[in-house]
């Protein structure tokens, strides 16, 4: 069953790494050109991302400077990090070719039940408020990653059922009531307010935790794993890699990360009830999608998506103090979407193309 | 023998259907409707559940066939959304009705067109545009309407939201209407013409549907282009059963419509389906929702039990390979157990 959806898109390294073995060619130093061809490509990739966010910015502030005053900055990175770091959850997630819609009611469902804990137990320690929200968050991502992993059923189906129940658990503890910004203390709504040198300190955690989650997928055994199943679940089964286990990781991770950003989400705004983070999953995807992670796996890079959500957050931002109506916001998104997707489909192609071309030379 | 064994077993295979089992939860939901509550089965409230459901059925129809073709369409409720606001502004602005049908029927065309171009010429995965086109349909139908709304549509046209097809004892709307004979015209084509099969071929494989000669981009496309007219049509149902337009009409409804898509037993990879469980699905999910309209159950977390339904649609036609799986697995303890224990007492 699983073998027609691999057929839809067809990996470029991948691609030329298999014709080269059939060619007889030596494999050596083919294999090295294209490995660093597909890195310059990847490079390319974000860098492009970095590219469109400059100009972005370089043109919002040309037409209004107040843009890059010091409170918008803080504004956008504040905005982001929630955003990054569930991206970041959601792309070790896509990267195996799978995708978890359920993070946005993972988010709800974790941002009440850990601050109402401020409300019934007044003076509770912080860490232990996270530590609530991160369990919840892992309690819903193993769930997902049993259903994926162990039943063999598709993840899309498995996610967009739990969407709908953790929703409705959410709803059924907890509608009607709301958690306020006077019942929790000072410290936790000081968490996203305050700054180093201007810098929010939890951007810079959170850079930190996004550079840890790059270098892991990147360097580690079981992360470079992630992008094999990913780009081949079938190949990567018989290359002896435990397919099972990894997704199911990669599932629990991605609920652990949603349960904490739940946390964060109820520090940053305060007042929570039980529709907090509804719909947000589809944005996740967006993000992960505009930074260049393929939404059939086996490609793109945590960076990249933490990428694509500073460059929505920014979009956000950039038009409130264009003074463009908000109601633009979303059609802009939806097409920047669209072009990232398109974008990402052209470099595949080329590379594709390029990669046939090298080798018919070297014959 | 062997001929009645096969017999049985043929019968038993198709008794086994998904179909059959849905049917059998249709039944159930039906029963334990009727047992909650004795309004369950009056005409009045069967209006109510027709006229709650109705949109969501419609735009059902078309996404059966996007999914079976191996594609998925998440922009069905944005389309419904934009076709509302364009109504709710063109008839601000002094439209003439039959004008505005076809403005927003060409518009629904439009914004079909553009995801299945993107799928079909662009080569993109289906998930990642019609996420994109999610966006960008909500967001035109947001530039268009702000955060006005129009309500003041003329009573011709509400009436057909809110009143019944006349000959049926008002107990059945015009979306019920609409659906039935949608549901009974996408079946046949589905089922019984060449452009049906094709659907399922390159659902299947649409390399071999290629090679087989059929046109894959081509009938791709037209199948979104038809997604995007029935959502617009769904879209014009919506605005005049509510007497609004607004932005955020219809917004999220794209999950109901794929939960019921798979609960309806389509394979989410494409190639299988059939439009008799998609009705029984509709008919099953309406239900439910309705059953629980009539508890005291908490209206907003209805979505547990969709949840539910839809895991138990992927889960049931598995159990029965886990059941021959389950005991391959623990056979080699229970041999090995006699061996060690003895020992170690």
């Amino acid at each position: 069953m699983r073998a027609t959806i691999l057929n839809r898109r067809q990996h470029p390294p991948a691609h030329g790494n298999k014709s080269a073995i059939g060619n007889g060619q030596p494999q050596g130093p083919a294999k090295t050109r294209a490995g660093s061809l597909a890195e310059r490509v990847f490079r390319i990739r974000e860098s492009g991302i970095v590219v469109v966010l400059g100009v972005f910015v370089l043109v919002t502030a040309a037409i209004q400077p107040r843009f890059l005053n010091l409170t918008n900055i803080q504004f956008v990175l504040i905005d982001t990090t929630v955003f990054a770091l569930l991206a970041l959850g959601e792309t070790m997630v896509v990267i195996s070719r799978n995708v978890d819609l359920s993070i946005g009611s993972v988010l709800g469902l974790s941002a009440y039940a850990s601050s109402n804990l401020f409300a019934v137990h007044p003076g509770i320690n912080i860490a232990l408020v996270f530590l609530t929200g991160m369990g919840i968050g892992l309690a819903c991502g193993v769930v997902n990653g049993t259903m994926v992993a162990v039943g063999r059923v598709p993840s899309l189906v498995v996610t967009l059922a739990t969407l709908y129940i953790i929703r409705g658990i959410d709803i059924l503890l907890f509608s009607g009531k709301q958690v306020v910004e006077a019942e929790l203390p000072s410290t936790f709504l000081d968490i996203p307010r305050s700054t180093i040198g201007g810098i929010p300190d939890l951007a810079i955690v959170i850079a930190a935790v996004i550079g840890a989650g790059a270098y892991y997928l990147r360097t580690y055994r079981s992360g470079r794993e992630l992008y094999a199943i990913g780009s081949n679940p079938e190949a990567a089964r018989l290359a002896g890699i435990p397919v099972g286990k990894r997704v199911f990781t990669a599932f629990a991770a991605s609920g652990a990360i949603a349960g904490i950003a739940g946390v964060l989400w109820a520090a940053q705004y305060g007042t929570i009830d039980a529709s907090a983070g509804t719909g947000y999953e589809l944005q996740v995807v967006s993000a992960v999608v505009v930074g260049g992670v393929a939404i059939f796996g086996g490609s793109g890079s945590v960076i990249g998506a933490a990428l694509g959500a500073l460059l929505l957050a920014t979009i956000t931002t950039a038009l409130y103090v264009l003074g463009i109506s908000p109601f633009w916001d979303q059609a802009i998104w939806g097409f920047l979407l669209i072009l990232a997707i398109a974008l990402d489909q052209t470099i595949t192609v080329r590379l594709t193309s390029a990669l046939r071309k090298k080798r018919t030379r070297h014959e | 023998m062997s001929n009645v064994a096969e017999l049985l077993r043929g019968a038993m295979s198709r008794a086994a259907r998904w179909e059959t089992g849905l049917a059998v939860v249709v039944v159930a939901v039906i029963i334990a409707g009727a047992q909650t509550s004795p309004q369950f089965l009056t005409g009045n409230n069967m209006f109510n559940l027709g006229l709650s459901n109705g949109e969501i059925a419609i735009m059902v129809l078309p996404m059966t066939l996007i999914v079976i073709s191996g594609e998925i369409d998440l922009s069905v409720a944005s389309i419904l959304g934009m076709a509302s606001a364009l109504l709710g502004v063109l008839w601000s602005h002094g439209w003439p009705m039959p004008a505005i049908f076809v403005v927003v029927a060409i518009v629904g065309l439009a914004a079909g067109a553009v995801n299945g171009l993107l799928v079909t010429r662009l080569g993109l995965p289906s998930l990642a545009v019609t996420i994109g086109t999610l966006a960008l349909y909500r967001g035109i139908a947001t530039i268009l309407l702000g955060p006005n709304t129009v309500a003041n549509f003329p009573a011709t046209y509400t009436d057909l939201g809110v009143n019944g097809v006349p000959g049926t004892g008002d107990n059945m709307t015009y979306s019920t209407l609409i659906f039935l004979v949608l549901a009974i015209i996408f079946g046949v084509v589905l089922h019984a013409t060449p452009f049906g099969r094709s659907i399922f071929a390159m659902g299947a494989s649409a390399d071999a549907a290629r090679f087989a000669g059929i046109r894959v981009k081509r009938i791709k496309t037209i199948l979104f282009m038809l997604s995007g007219l029935v959502c617009s049509l769904a879209g014009v149902l919506y605005t005049f059963r509510l007497n609004t337009a607004v932005q955020n009409n219809g917004l999220g409804l794209e999950l109901d419509v794929v939960a019921i898509v798979l609960l309806a037993g389509v394979s989410i990879f494409g190639g299988k389906g059939t439009m008799i469980g998609v009705v029984l699905a509709v008919l099953a999910f309406a239900g439910l929702q309705n059953a629980l309209l009539l508890t005291n159950f908490n209206q907003e977390a209805t979505g547990i039990v969709t949840g539910a339904l839809l895991l138990a649609s992927v889960f049931v036609p598995n159990a029965a390979r886990w059941l021959r799986y389950l005991p391959q697995k623990f056979r080699p303890r229970k041999v090995r157990s006699p061996d060690i224990h003895p020992q170690e007492i």
